[in-house]
């Protein structure tokens, strides 16, 4: 934690060489989601290509896209830019290659806490950080004497309030949509409460607790304060009813905060428009959020020179200071030279309160997956919360079984 | 045609069958059989910018080996088929033991889901198939007796719904019963209630769901049975008006009959439609309400992290089951005519 508030907070006079870009051969393609910051970044690192082709994928489809295309020999992407938990099924099949022979040689700018090193082998390097945090509407609030909210049990009162004085009817949003995005705010908040979600050391499930269900009773009282159609409601959809002013409290990612306050939409929904950082629940002191760091990660089943080419050129924009100036507003930076601005609010006072980052366990994909079908029927008012957690355990031993981690 | 003849007709398209569909189904069974063999995992020292913790990742090394001894996995026989996330043999046997009354039974036994997608699914098919079949020959007749001069039009007005692609129609109807949109809004203010949302009850979604099956799959119906409209002879019709029949009895005796084996053939192909029915639900992000067997599929296959081929393996084989289970009682009584013909 130290590291990233060093890393954030301070601006430090290192050396300055950039990587070199005299790159003579090799074939780059990167694979990476599609938003600004990652724009941004692959636009950099496509400056330093050299005589090197240079090919670009975005998709928002990416982690449907990458075990495949990784795992074929010659693989179709030499890159692909990952996150905490999308690293995941890339290390369990053994698809990505470590870089501290290319650290060493090519990684001058790269700050150390950029490093993603496992069991001692540097496997990624991060470039920025992002989190789910807080918006409010700071008209609305000031309006009903509202103070900012601190807790999501304060959240749950001034929407209530909101409800109540006629303003708006549906004044809190997230992103439910059933299956992934709901599955984040489930562990968000279970993680708020304290929770584990395996039992130590084992690949057994502990969410049927009083934390589970404590979860689940929150992420419902919320759920009520929304528009009715939360279940289809991802961070896109919930940008929109935040830009045509229906809601006044929303907890969304620190990186989509650029397209919130950019010109586009009603000037005075954008000025209102405030951050703050993630909200704690049941008397927790860390907040309901995980931290989420995006980096690169070079495909194995790649030639050498593919790799270094690729390696030189993204390794370009991972240390790029005029980048991150130039882009101070679309992302968190970890990149060295980065002054965080007003966007940032949200991930830095996450990173102050002590926010876990997404647990990055090789069984953790199968457990989200349980968690986005299992708790809808909860939701929707159909079965208990301990009936949702027994199904999402045992939906979960179904398939962890299947692939060999019980 | 003379069996020789036919034997060389068929065999180009005999041959693209085994090899784009036969091998597949057999090597999608083999899969089935089979589940990922047990990860080796160890205990090693992750750092991130957030800092250092100790936690288990897959042991690459070791995984490897295994995979290279025995390539398809671990064998597990009927297992993924009897797990909980398909047949769930157990849970029911568990359940029926436990559970007090057969209505509690039920809910126990709907809660899970393959059954909770079986029901939708049959659901889904028991609703659009007739309806399909229905709408499908009133708008033949109704257009077969229309003026020539504006037929044309009206055709391609009629199976516009068949042009669209299946993911925009039901998109397009998705953006309108939202509740701020054109039919979602009227919806509200008719019924006075600000609450009301066709997306959030299951019910009502079904309700969507099933309707934009109908809407999309009748002009399929509606295109056959005009073309067999047009086979019916014209002497029976004649003298069945002369006999005073009225135009219920004609269509009833004369042209129903004519066409009946045309009706076998669109019924057929409207079941095993509907019984993969799948991008309603992707258009719809009707994903926490409804969940068909394809969609099952589709959500072991890409919506986690780690694909499990197993488990879509054993669902694929289901469905092709199910599939042969609901046809069975017309292809028995095609069947059946085939052989009383010769």
């Amino acid at each position: 934690m130290r590291k990233i508030l060093v890393t954030l907070l301070f601006l430090l006079f290192g050396t300055s060489a950039f990587a070199d870009c005299n790159i003579k051969s090799g074939s780059i393609n990167i694979l990476a989601n599609d938003f600004p910051a990652l724009r941004t970044f692959v636009e950099t690192s496509k400056q330093c290509k050299g005589s090197a082709d240079f090919k670009v994928t975005h998709s928002s489809e990416h982690n449907k896209i990458a075990v495949p295309a990784l795992t074929a020999n010659p693989s179709e992407f030499s890159a692909r830019i990952a996150a905490n938990s999308s690293i995941v099924p890339l290390m369990n099949q053994d698809l990505i290659r470590p870089l501290d022979d290319l650290v060493k040689k090519y990684g001058k700018g790269i700050q150390d806490s950029q490093l993603i090193t496992i069991d001692g082998k540097v496997m990624a390097v991060a470039f920025m950080a992002n989190t789910q945090h807080l918006y409010y509407r700071e008209d609305v609030l000031k309006d009903l004497g509202i103070a900012i909210p601190k807790t999501y049990e304060e959240v749950v009162a001034a929407s209530e309030k909101i409800r109540a004085s006629g303003k708006m009817q549906y004044p809190y949003a997230a992103a439910y949509k059933a299956g992934w995005n709901l599955a984040e705010e489930f562990v968000n908040m279970f993680i708020g409460h304290g929770g584990e979600f395996f039992k130590s050391g084992s690949a057994e499930p502990n969410i049927n607790n009083a934390k589970g269900v404590a979860t689940l009773n929150m992420l419902k009282k919320l759920s009520e304060l929304s528009n009715p159609d939360y279940l289809t409601h991802d961070s896109e959809a919930i940008k929109v009813e935040w830009e045509s002013g229906n809601v006044a409290l929303m907890t969304l990612w620190a990186s989509r905060s650029g397209t919130l306050l950019d010109d586009e939409g009603d000037p005075n929904i954008t000025k209102a428009t405030k951050l703050t950082g993630p909200a704690t629940v049941g008397g927790g002191n860390i907040p309901a959020a995980t931290l989420w760091w995006d980096g690169f990660t070079l495909a194995k089943n790649r030639p050498d020179a593919d790799a270094e080419a690729t390696f030189r050129s993204l390794a370009h924009a991972a240390s790029n200071k005029k980048m991150v100036a130039d882009a101070a507003d679309q992302a968190v930076w970890l990149v060295e030279g980065f002054v965080p601005g007003p966007k940032s609010i949200g991930v830095i006072e996450a990173v102050k309160m002590g926010a876990k980052p997404y647990p990055m366990l090789p069984q953790m994909g199968l457990m989200h997956g349980a968690l986005g079908s299992e708790i809808v029927e909860f939701l929707q008012g159909k079965e208990s919360a301990e009936q949702a957690l027994k199904d999402v355990e045992a939906a979960y031993i179904s398939k962890a079984k299947e692939q060999g981690f019980l | 045609m003379p069996n020789k003849t036919f034997f060389w007709f068929f065999l180009p398209t005999g041959l693209a069958m085994i090899l784009f569909i036969g091998l597949p189904i057999i090597s999608t069974g083999i899969q089935s059989f089979y589940a990922q063999h047990d990860q080796v995992v160890k205990e090693v020292k992750k750092c991130d910018p957030f800092g250092c913790t100790v936690s288990i990742v897959v042991d690459n090394e070791e995984t490897s080996k295994i995979r290279e001894a025995k390539p398809l996995g671990k064998f597990n026989g009927f297992g993924t088929y009897t797990d909980r996330n398909h047949l769930a043999v157990e849970e029911i046997k568990k359940f029926w033991n436990e559970t007090e009354s057969f209505g509690a039974f039920v809910d126990q036994v709907t809660n899970l889901p393959f059954y909770k997608a079986l029901i939708f699914t049959l659901t889904y098919c028991l609703f659009v198939t007739p309806n399909v079949l229905l709408l499908g020959f009133i708008i033949a007749l109704s257009l077969n007796a229309v003026a020539r001069k504006i037929r044309g039009p009206l055709i391609f007005g009629t199976i516009l719904p068949m042009i669209v692609t299946p993911l925009v129609g039901s998109l397009v109807l998705f953006w309108m019963i939202d509740s701020q949109g054109i039919i979602g809004a009227n919806i509200q203010n008719l019924m006075n209630d600000p609450y009301l949302s066709l997306k959030s009850s299951k019910t009502l979604t079904w309700i969507t769901i099933i309707i934009y099956g109908i809407w999309h799959h009748s002009p399929f119906a509606f295109v056959v049975f005009y073309a067999a409209l047009q086979t019916v002879p014209q002497e029976p019709i004649e003298a069945a008006i002369i006999d005073g029949a009225s135009r219920f009895q004609r269509i009833k005796h004369i042209v129903l009959p004519h066409i009946y084996p045309v009706v076998t053939f669109v019924a057929l192909i409207s079941l095993m439609d509907n019984f993969r029915v799948f991008e309603p639900i992707i258009g719809f992000s009707a994903e926490g309400s409804a969940q068909s067997l394809s969609w099952l599929i589709y959500d072991n296959l890409v919506n986690e992290e780690v694909i499990l081929f197993g488990s879509a393996a054993a669902t694929s084989m289901m469905t092709i089951i199910g599939i042969a289970i609901l046809l069975a009682p017309v292809l028995i009584r095609t069947w059946k005519e085939f052989k009383t013909a010769r």
